[in-house]
């Protein structure tokens, strides 16, 4: 069977310039898995279902299961990887390790993506707004609760450091 | 010592890691080299096999084949019997069972290949459920279908039907359900000759898995090495089929001198591995004109699938929980677990107690209605206390009190009150509103001696900084087993939590602490690090390195002299049964469990007259656990629980088809997201139990029994209507309203 | 992962020119690709044969909502994110937005696209009955100009429409419904998010001196197609809602639609929540 070629384009990954080479129809999750080394965003499902797979986009949430390499060309990519300031967690990741938001864990990546989102278009969020901006990312170890606190415990660090 | 750290909500040992995207899952390791594995597996439910083609326009000479001649020890999977071939010969017994193995180093290719492998087959008729195979329809295993049976006897409940005030009977049925965990099945292997067979995996139980790779191969086990990678999840799915993948995996390792990959993708997940186990229990009870119990007979039915592997043990809890935490005088318990050409069910949180705890207490609903007493009434007059004995005949020894439980939970939900306000208010109105519970209790750890079989060891190491690695067999599947080892272990020393290190389970470094199963955790294996803990110290002692009183410096300076003079500092402690514990397997009487949890969950409801759909409302889950260790995780461990028994109850159906799932995508089985769970309150009773580490019990499995009963109580309670199995779907209430209105039952 | 990605060709056009050339240059070869929330997902599950993908992300033309007096106007690439941010959408068109935002989770929200919900051709999508109820057109474009046809009529069978070869869908235009009626729009899904529709119905009423002026209903999930429920429609109009009046129009419904046991429910539960819908919609007029 003959492949079809690759393509080279260049997109930036954590604020960092990187040139692709990938089949074009390769999953973005596998490029950035397997060829960035970057193993933070997971597989759960590969039908856009789960969110484990969840990273922004220029700015926007979306499953890199269901975006082929190609469509990430000159895009803006932002994976866990790239969340906390070199040692220092973000608070929305504090937030998770004390409030227990991650228990196995495997979901914990794509989720805290869509907290980030969650609580930079609602800094204040109520109970509903936040299972609405976390309804696409499923977690099967912690009933969510301890993930809404985690959520809500980060909206009160972030409201006291401004 | 500054602070305990038992009791209080230390963060998560790895939980740093784990919210970077750093810890590192088993398709998260790096194996340059591998090349990747995958099954070949059988077209349908049972037959005879006729011969495998490979098709297509395939290199097929460039691809590893491994078939069952190429095993070169025994071709069973070691678990409790052999009736399970590693891979199939020339039987097959259920849809995807294992023919072959292939291996290539282009995964693409690998991906297309396997399309193009026929299995020729000739079929024959298969059974697929609980009453056919006990029907006998068709003998599929054994001589009568039957993988596993047993009977429980208190009394004589013979004797009690002709002269009871009341016999009531019922029949319930559970759905298989599936762990969905979110980190899908996967191992890495090395393996040859020389060397020895090593595997990386997603796992619950290492040594377990360590046990079949012995028969497999034919090797001592010192030449099988199972290391465990962080796991996304396991909930009893990754207890016994990574032995499956990793015998696969290493098959093909072997052969082909490589690494070998085989990370199973969420459809194949989902199709092939092992699920809760389906039930069906029959309950005919005999009260007094009190609304005493006076007779309990149940027959409690399993569908195993086509193979044992742990069914004999899910078995045995569902039985010995199948008449719930209740005094009854005479009890008997029939079970009886059945073959069926179903891939084979496994372990699945909870393991065989929901099911029957399921049919318990939506029978000890109707039974309560037939004495004309409420639900909390009813169960008030029957509860098992303190000094009674439960259907085993074991003396209860510890403080119970589930009427006290009860009483909590159903004020924390408003529960009398709200129930009085739905049913004035719901007469005529679209939305139906319900509210009920249910009391259970669940046996922590091992069934009767199971623990003393087991034997578990644990180590436990200093440095020369007075830093403590614990070497522990269980494996952190995101219960909080690291942090709680950390929690015990620091306590135990008097020095600070951060300096306690979990070694990461790795059969060639750390000893056999046990599966990471039946909840017992936290409450065994933690007892453990408790103990080595006491050896480590008693060892400064003896040696006049340390005081009664001492501080973290002097404790290290201690560990470094010990070091300095003897080379190493480590212990090993073992486990032993408390005292008093007897348990007669034969005739399953005695000692069960050595303790138990008690808990009453609460559960309101909302039905839409329109849609049929049930939504959760709320949730209280009140337990007594022993001493809470880690208050955050205990909860977390209870809510986690709870959302999957609201799964189990109303959302979470396995759809068959010609013996295998069909549903088999995130898409269409449904669990819980986060706008379908309700707010989960969870109470906490404590009654310390002296052989747990630091007084702890096990929480992890009770929080699935309770819950799927209580919220189809709450059902009852909205719609007036009875509702004997589970899944119970928008689909199955419009079919129940629909006949229920032609027989003249419920509400309007 | 179930197909082989080396397989698939995808190209991107940076125009709308680019992409009629390629359509008509090599007639059938080409497979277009919006968002890929479908398309990938058949993908993933070896349901898709080896393809070559035009990719449509990057056509500015296809993007866009533009509005005037009397209607409004999508681009095909107009996303349930795009749709749900725009305050006219919400002011005039309530059920495209309670649809959009009931459309998988927000990642799927970023993606997925109107013109992909109505190719896709699935008659369990949660956009067209919207769209029908409020007569969308739709503007088909290949190389030899545009035309604008009515959505309704559209879709001719399962997964069939009346799409040219080397056409696509570039808008979606609605008219501005009477500020006065009354809009309708509910899913029942597997579960409350992340769930495919095991019936949706939209429906949009005007009454009129106490009888039905006008009313527009659609299902999803009920038949081979998104059905436009013209028979019961007319069947309502002029009429003046009684009991036996929206008894009778469930009768004339449950004629129209031809519901099937799938795997996420049942023949006889979707046609009973449909009437169960239907009355409520009505009820509500
Ligand atoms: C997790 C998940 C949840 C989902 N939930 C829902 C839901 O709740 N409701 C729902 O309705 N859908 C749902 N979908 C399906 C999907 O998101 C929508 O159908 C979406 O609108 C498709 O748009 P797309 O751009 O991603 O389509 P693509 O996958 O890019 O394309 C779909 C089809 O449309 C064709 N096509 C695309 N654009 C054009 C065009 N301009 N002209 C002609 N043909 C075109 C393609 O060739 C293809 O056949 C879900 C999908 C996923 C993965
Ligand atoms: S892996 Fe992408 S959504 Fe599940
Ligand atoms: S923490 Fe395990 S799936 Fe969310």
């Amino acid at each position: 069977m003959v492949s079809v070629a690759k393509v080279n384009f260049d997109c930036t990954i954590n604020g960092e310039k990187k040139t692709i080479s990938a089949y074009p129809m390769a999953r973005l999750l596998d490029v950035i898995r397997e060829d960035c080394e970057l193993t933070g965003t997971k597989e759960g499902c590969g039908e856009g279902e789960c969110g484990a797979c969840t990273i922004m986009i220029d700015g926007e949430l979306v499953n890199s299961c269901l975006v082929p390499a190609l469509q990430a060309d000159g895009a803006e990519i932002k994976t866990i990887e790239g969340v906390a300031t070199g040692e220092q967690l973000h608070v929305v990741q504090e937030s998770f390790v004390v409030n227990n938001g991650a228990q196995c864990g495997i979901c914990t990546p794509g989720m805290i993506m869509a907290a980030l989102k969650l609580l930079e278009e609602h800094p204040d969020p109520s109970p509903d707004d936040i299972r609405h901006g976390l309804a696409g990312n499923l977690c099967r170890c912690t009933g969510y609760m301890k993930i809404f606190e985690s959520v809500l415990a980060a909206c009160q660090s972030m409201k006291q450091e401004v | 010592m500054a602070n305990a750290a038992i009791g209080r909500s230390v963060p998560r040992k790895e939980g740093r890691s784990k919210v970077t995207g750093e810890i590192q899952y088993i398709d998260d390791l790096s194996f340059p080299e591998a090349i990747y594995g995958t099954v070949i597996r059988s077209p349908v439910a049972r037959g005879k096999i006729l011969g495998v083609h490979f098709e297509g326009d395939f290199p097929w000479d460039e691809f590893i084949k491994v078939t069952a001649e190429d095993i070169p020890g025994e071709n069973r999977q070691a678990l409790i019997l052999n009736d399970q071939p590693c891979l199939a010969v020339d039987r097959i017994n259920h849809r995807e069972e294992p023919v072959l193995l292939i291996a290539h180093p282009n995964k693409h290719l690998l991906i297309e290949a396997r399309k193009h492998v026929r299995i020729e087959v000739e079929e024959e008729t298969p059974i697929y459920t609980i009453e056919d195979s006990d029907a006998k329809k068709e003998v599929i295993w054994g001589e009568d279908n039957i993988l596993k049976k047993y009977r429980v006897e208190k009394g004589n409940v013979d004797d009690v039907w002709a002269s009871a005030h009341k016999v009531i009977e019922g029949e319930y049925r559970t759905g298989a359900q599936e762990q969905l965990y979110i980190e899908p099945q996967g191992m890495v292997a090395k393996a040859s000759p020389e060397d020895g067979v090593t595997v990386w995996g997603s796992l619950q139980c290492p040594y377990y898995i360590q046990g079949s790779l012995e028969v497999l191969f034919g090797i001592p086990a010192d030449q099988c090495r199972v290391v465990y990678a962080a796991t996304g999840g396991g909930f009893g799915g990754k207890e016994e089929y990574p032995t499956v993948i990793a015998g696969h995996t290493a098959l093909l390792a072997w052969k082909s001198g490589k690494t070998v990959k085989m990370i199973y993708d969420r459809a194949e997940d989902m199709a092939v591995t092992t699920k809760r186990h389906p039930s069906l229990t029959r309950h005919k009870t005999a009260i007094d004109k009190d609304g005493k119990l006076l007779a309990m007979d149940v027959e409690f039915l399993l569908d195993g699938g086509a193979y044992a592997t742990l069914t004999s043990v899910v078995l045995s809890r569902g039985t010995i929980h199948a008449v719930g935490p209740y005094l009854c005088p005479n009890v008997r318990v029939n079970a009886r677990a059945l073959a069926t050409n179903l891939p084979p069910h496994g372990a699945f949180r909870g393991f065989g107690a929901p099911q029957s705890c399921f049919a318990i207490e939506r029978h000890m609903n109707k039974v309560a209605r037939a004495a004309g007493l409420t639900p909390e009434e009813f169960r008030n007059r029957n509860f098992l206390n303190k000094g009674q004995r439960t259907a085993t005949g074991q003396l209860i020894e510890e403080n119970v009190d589930m009427q006290g439980l009860l009483t909590t939970a159903l004020e924390k939900s408003d529960y009398h009150a709200k129930k009085a306000r739905f049913a004035k208010e719901n007469v005529g109105q679209r939305i139906k509103k319900g509210i009920g519970f249910a009391t259970f209790f669940h046996g922590a750890g091992f069934t009767g001696s199971g623990e003393k079989h087991l034997a578990s060891t644990l180590g436990m190491e200093a440095d020369r900084n007075g830093r403590i690695r614990v070497l522990a067999a269980s494996t952190e599947i995101g219960q909080g087993a690291n942090t709680v080892f950390s929690q015990v272990a620091a306590d135990t020393l008097k020095i600070s939590y951060d300096a306690i290190d979990i070694e990461k389970p790795d059969t060639e470094k750390v000893p056999n602490s046990g599966p990471t199963v039946a909840s017992r955790t936290s409450m065994i294996v933690g007892n453990l690090v408790a103990v080595a803990a006491k050896q480590l110290l008693a060892k400064l002692r003896e040696a006049q390195l340390l005081g009664d009183e001492y501080t973290p410096d002097q404790f290290n300076s201690a560990c470094d002299q010990y070091i300095e003079k003897h080379g190493e500092l480590k212990v090993i402690s073992e486990y032993s049964q408390p005292p008093g514990i007897n348990w007669d397997e034969e005739n399953y009487q005695g000692d069960a469990y050595g303790t138990y949890a008690w808990a009453a969950y609460v559960a309101e409801v909302e039905v839409d007259t329109l849609t049929y759909v049930t939504e959760v409302k709320d949730f209280v889950a009140v337990q007594e656990i022993g001493k809470v260790l880690h208050p955050i995780m205990a909860a977390g461990q209870i809510e986690g629980g709870v959302a999957q028994g609201v799964g189990f109850a109303v959302y979470e159906k396995v759809v068959w088809r010609d013996g295998v799932m069909i549903n088999n995508q995130m898409t269409n089985y449904i669990m819980p997201t986060a706008s379908d769970v309700p707010e989960i309150r969870v109470f906490f009773e404590e009654e310390p139990y002296a052989y747990g580490a630091a007084g702890a019990k096990g929480i992890g499995e009770l929080p699935l029994d309770g819950s799927a009963p209580a919220v189809i109580n709450a059902v009852e309670d909205a719609m007036k209507i009875d509702i004997d199995f589970i899944p119970m779907l928008p689909e199955d209430l419009f079919e129940l309203i629909e006949s229920a209105a032609n027989n003249g039952q419920g509400e309007e | 992962m179930r197909s082989d990605v080396t397989q698939y060709e995808m190209v991107a056009p940076k125009s709308l020119d680019e992409v009629l050339a390629n359509l008509s240059s090599e007639p059938g070869k080409w497979t277009l690709f919006a968002g890929g929330t479908d398309l990938m997902v058949l993908m993933e599950s070896g349901k898709l044969a080896p393809k070559n993908f035009l990719s449509l992300w990057g056509v500015k033309e296809l993007k866009g909502i533009s509005y005037t007096d009397d209607s409004m106007t999508f681009g095909a690439l107009t996303t349930y994110g795009e749709l749900q941010r725009h305050s006219k959408v919400r002011e005039y068109f309530p059920m495209l937005i309670q649809a959009a935002k009931e459309t998988g989770g927000l990642a799927i929200q970023n993606r997925g696209t109107l013109g992909g919900n109505i190719a896709n051709a699935s008659p369990a999508a949660d956009s067209p009955p919207g769209l029908l109820v409020y007569d969308a057109e739709l503007e088909l474009t290949s190389v030899d100009g545009s035309r604008w046809v009515p959505y309704d009529g559209f879709h001719t069978g399962y997964k069939q429409m009346k799409l040219g070869e080397a056409e696509l869908i570039t808008k979606i235009r609605v008219p501005r419904p009477d500020p006065k009626g009354v809009h309708y729009f509910k899913k029942v899904g597997t579960r409350r998010a992340q769930a495919i529709s095991k019936i949706v119905l939209a429906g949009f009423g005007l009454m009129n001196e106490g009888a039905v002026k006008t009313v527009r209903i659609a299902v999803g999930s009920v038949a081979a197609i998104t059905l436009r429920c013209h028979k019961t429609e007319a069947f309502l109009t002029g009429k003046s809602l009684n009991d036996s009046v929206i008894a009778e129009a469930s009768e004339i419904f449950g004629g129209e639609i031809t519901p099937i046991d799938d795997v996420r429910s049942t023949g006889r539960y979707r046609r009973q929540v449909g009437k169960n819908l239907l009355k409520d919609f009505l009820e509500s007029l």
